[in-house]
């Protein structure tokens, strides 16, 4: 089956007074029909300018580069706008990490939900209604058609993440992108928002692309998963993969901090690896983890290799395997 | 919607009402009334006849009431110098400020907000530096030097355009683009610090992924959100355009209510300034009212406050 989007030597490049600041650094991924994959990563590792580059959202100043970044065969880098502009909405659709902001104050939202559809599907007004109401409903909405004429401001954020979410079914997308949809929300909104995710994914039969800082995400709705760190990719594989045979240090590392019921305590969050992440500006020489890793060596100062063990599987160290999961045995019974 | 404009009118009738006292009390601040009205060379006994003829002798209450209860009727008493009722004074002269105040801010809109939006819209191009030209110049030309300007070019020079009196509508294009253009760099920076705020936000992005187009963007998301605090603005300088245009009035000869209200200071003329001023801070209130009103429906927000 062909993929609905793969991507390989993806990199992004903003221009600030310090120079380049390389933040995404060549990543490659894919994503097929009905497939979920979490990309997972702490705060400023490019986790969301990789997802506004498929979108085609970067800021004006952000220079993208990619080998290939294909979406349904179709070339997206060569797209102009227009062409893209078609597309986004439609066929690939986005929730943000900012359920607070991101619907305009001044239009209700019904309005803001039915202008996709009335945009993209040339619809009557009264068919993009009923699909709004339709999704209000399946997203967990109440009184969907008389939510319709509120305005965002009378929604908590929980309902407003929900009908980003409709907003983002309105035209069946065969692509979602959403942005660490919850991080805003309370822990109890939480699950349910990421559970009616799962859940709209399997319906609608789309490609889900998942940003999150939370592994106990990823192990309950990821296939496939990919790591990053600073602007990289450190390891790729499927969930099962992942959780079994953690083979980078920093993915171990965060494997380790996954709170345990009764045992870590309420709050602490993924990230809890000490340590700071490298500037992004300019080059970075060796392994970017190396300020952090446990089991650095000379090597790592100058070589940063990444191994396919199979397609769809692989990690960046200078280790090998049985080094890697050796390291992981050390780690887990620290 | 309902309880914010009844609010908004209960506050707009209580401001009526402190405006017209201290309107009212001009007539005790600026001097006493009796001895201005009988003029420099009377005597004590005349100036006290004058008092009680008037009533000034009265209980000063007593006089604010009588006096506001002829001011609603449009009763605004009779004029010392012109010897005249008051509202007919006002009822000449009204009309060509307000001919002129609405042309100017119509202008200055116009000329402004598209400036304002397309400055934003690429900010430090060409055309924002233009656009910021623009106010520059506009911020630091005194207002009489361009119509001195305009006058000399247009009147004199070209001879295309009248340039004093107030007969036809051509009478009021230079003043027109006077006044305006004084109202225009504030409306036009605001329009586009709003605009560039607005289209960084996270609702703009959400209407980018959507798909929408260019214009639905920029008109249908972004202005309405970047227009509210320009809304304020306008009707604060619209307001005073009315009765702060006695320069541009002077040099073109258009004898608007301003213009009277200065020439009646002069001459101590107080029944109309007291009215002028009265009409005016009215006007002033009504035109804040009208822009809360606008502002609550572009931003439903307002409405509950
Ligand atoms: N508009 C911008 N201008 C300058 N730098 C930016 C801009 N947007 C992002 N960056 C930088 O690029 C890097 C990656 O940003 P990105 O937003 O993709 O991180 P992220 O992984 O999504 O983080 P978070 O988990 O906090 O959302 C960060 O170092 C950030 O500071
Ligand atoms: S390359 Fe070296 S520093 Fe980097 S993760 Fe592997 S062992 Fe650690
Ligand atoms: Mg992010």
């Amino acid at each position: 089956m062909s993929a609905v989007l793969e991507i390989s030597g993806l990199t992004v490049d903003i221009p600030v007074a310090a120079g380049d600041l390389h933040a995404v650094r060549g990543i490659d991924f894919s994503v097929d029909k009905g497939e979920t994959l979490c990309i997972v990563g702490e705060s400023g590792c490019g986790k969301s300018l990789t997802s506004l580059s498929i979108m085609g959202l970067l800021p004006k100043r952000a220079k993208i580069n990619a080998d290939k970044m294909q979406f349904t065969g179709t070339d997206l880098l060569s797209l102009k706008e227009r062409e893209l502009a078609a597309i986004r909405g439609n066929r690939m659709a986005m929730i943000f990490q900012e359920p607070m902001t991101s619907l305009n104050p001044a239009y209700t939202i019904g309005n803001q939900l039915m202008e996709p559809y009335l945009r993209h599907k040339k619809s009557s007004d009264k068919e993009a209604r009923e699909r709004a109401i339709y999704l209000l409903e399946r997203v967990g909405i109440t009184a969907a058609a008389s939510r319709l004429s509120q305005y965002p401001h009378q929604l908590s954020g929980g309902l407003r993440q929900r009908v980003m979410i409709a907003m983002a079914l309105m035209c069946d997308p065969e692509l979602i992108i959403a942005d660490e949809p919850t991080t805003a929300l309370d822990v109890t909104i939480q699950a349910q928002i990421l559970h009616l995710l799962a859940e709209l994914r399997n319906e609608f039969n789309s490609a889900l692309i998942l940003i999150t800082h939370d592994l106990g995400v990823v192990a309950r709705v990821a296939d496939k998963v990919a790591v990053m760190y600073a602007g990289k990719i450190v390891e790729a594989g499927t969930v099962e993969e992942i959780f079994n045979q953690p083979l980078h240090p920093y993915t171990q590392g965060l494997i380790n901090c996954i709170p345990v019921p009764g045992k870590t305590a309420r709050g602490s969050r993924l990230g809890s690896i000490p340590g700071i992440v490298p500037t992004l500006i300019g080059d970075i020489k060796g392994c970017s983890f190396r300020n952090r890793c446990g089991f650095a060596h000379d090597a790592c100062d100058t070589n940063d290799p990444f191994h396919t063990l199979n397609p769809g599987r692989g990690y960046r160290c200078t280790l090998d395997v049985p080094a890697c999961e050796a390291n992981a045995k050390e780690l887990a019974s620290a | 919607m309902l309880v914010y404009t009844l609010k908004r009118l209960f506050l707009a009738f209580l401001v009526a009402l402190t405006v017209s006292a201290i309107t009212f009390s001009l007539t005790y601040l600026a001097s006493d009334p009796a001895t201005a009205m009988a003029g420099e060379t009377a005597s004590d006994a005349d100036i006290e006849y004058i008092r009680t003829l008037y009533g000034f002798d009265r209980p000063i209450t007593v006089q604010y009431l009588e006096w506001a209860g002829r001011a609603i009727q449009g009763d605004f008493g009779e004029s010392f110098y012109f010897k005249l009722p008051v509202s007919t004074l006002l009822f000449e002269r009204l009309p060509v400020s307000m001919i002129l105040g609405v042309c100017a801010i119509s202008f200055a809109i116009i000329l402004s907000i598209p400036l304002g939006v397309l400055a934003a819209i690429r900010p430090n191009s060409f055309l924002d530096r233009m656009a910021l030209g623009i106010s520059v110049v506009g911020q630091a030309m005194p207002s009489f030097w361009l119509a001195l300007l305009l006058i000399l070019i247009f009147g004199v020079n070209l001879n295309l355009l009248p340039i004093t009196g107030s007969e036809t509508w051509k009478h009021f294009i230079l003043p027109t683009i006077v006044l305006g253009y004084y109202a225009t760099p504030a409306i036009m920076r605001l329009t586009r610090t709003g605009m560039l705020e607005v289209l960084g936000s996270d609702y703009i992005r959400t209407a980018r992924a959507k798909g929408l187009s260019l214009p639905v963007i920029l008109f249908k998301h972004a202005l309405r959100n970047a227009v509210i605090p320009v809304v304020s603005l306008a009707a604060v300088q619209f307001g005073f355009m009315l009765g702060g245009s006695i320069v541009i009035e002077s040099i073109f000869a258009l004898h608007g209510a301003g213009y009277l209200a200065w020439e009646s200071i002069g001459r101590n003329d107080l029944p109309v300034v007291q009215a002028v001023v009265l009409v005016f801070s009215l006007f002033y209130i009504v035109l804040t009212f009208l822009s809360d009103l606008l502002n609550a429906w572009l931003d439903p927000r307002i409405r509950v406050g």
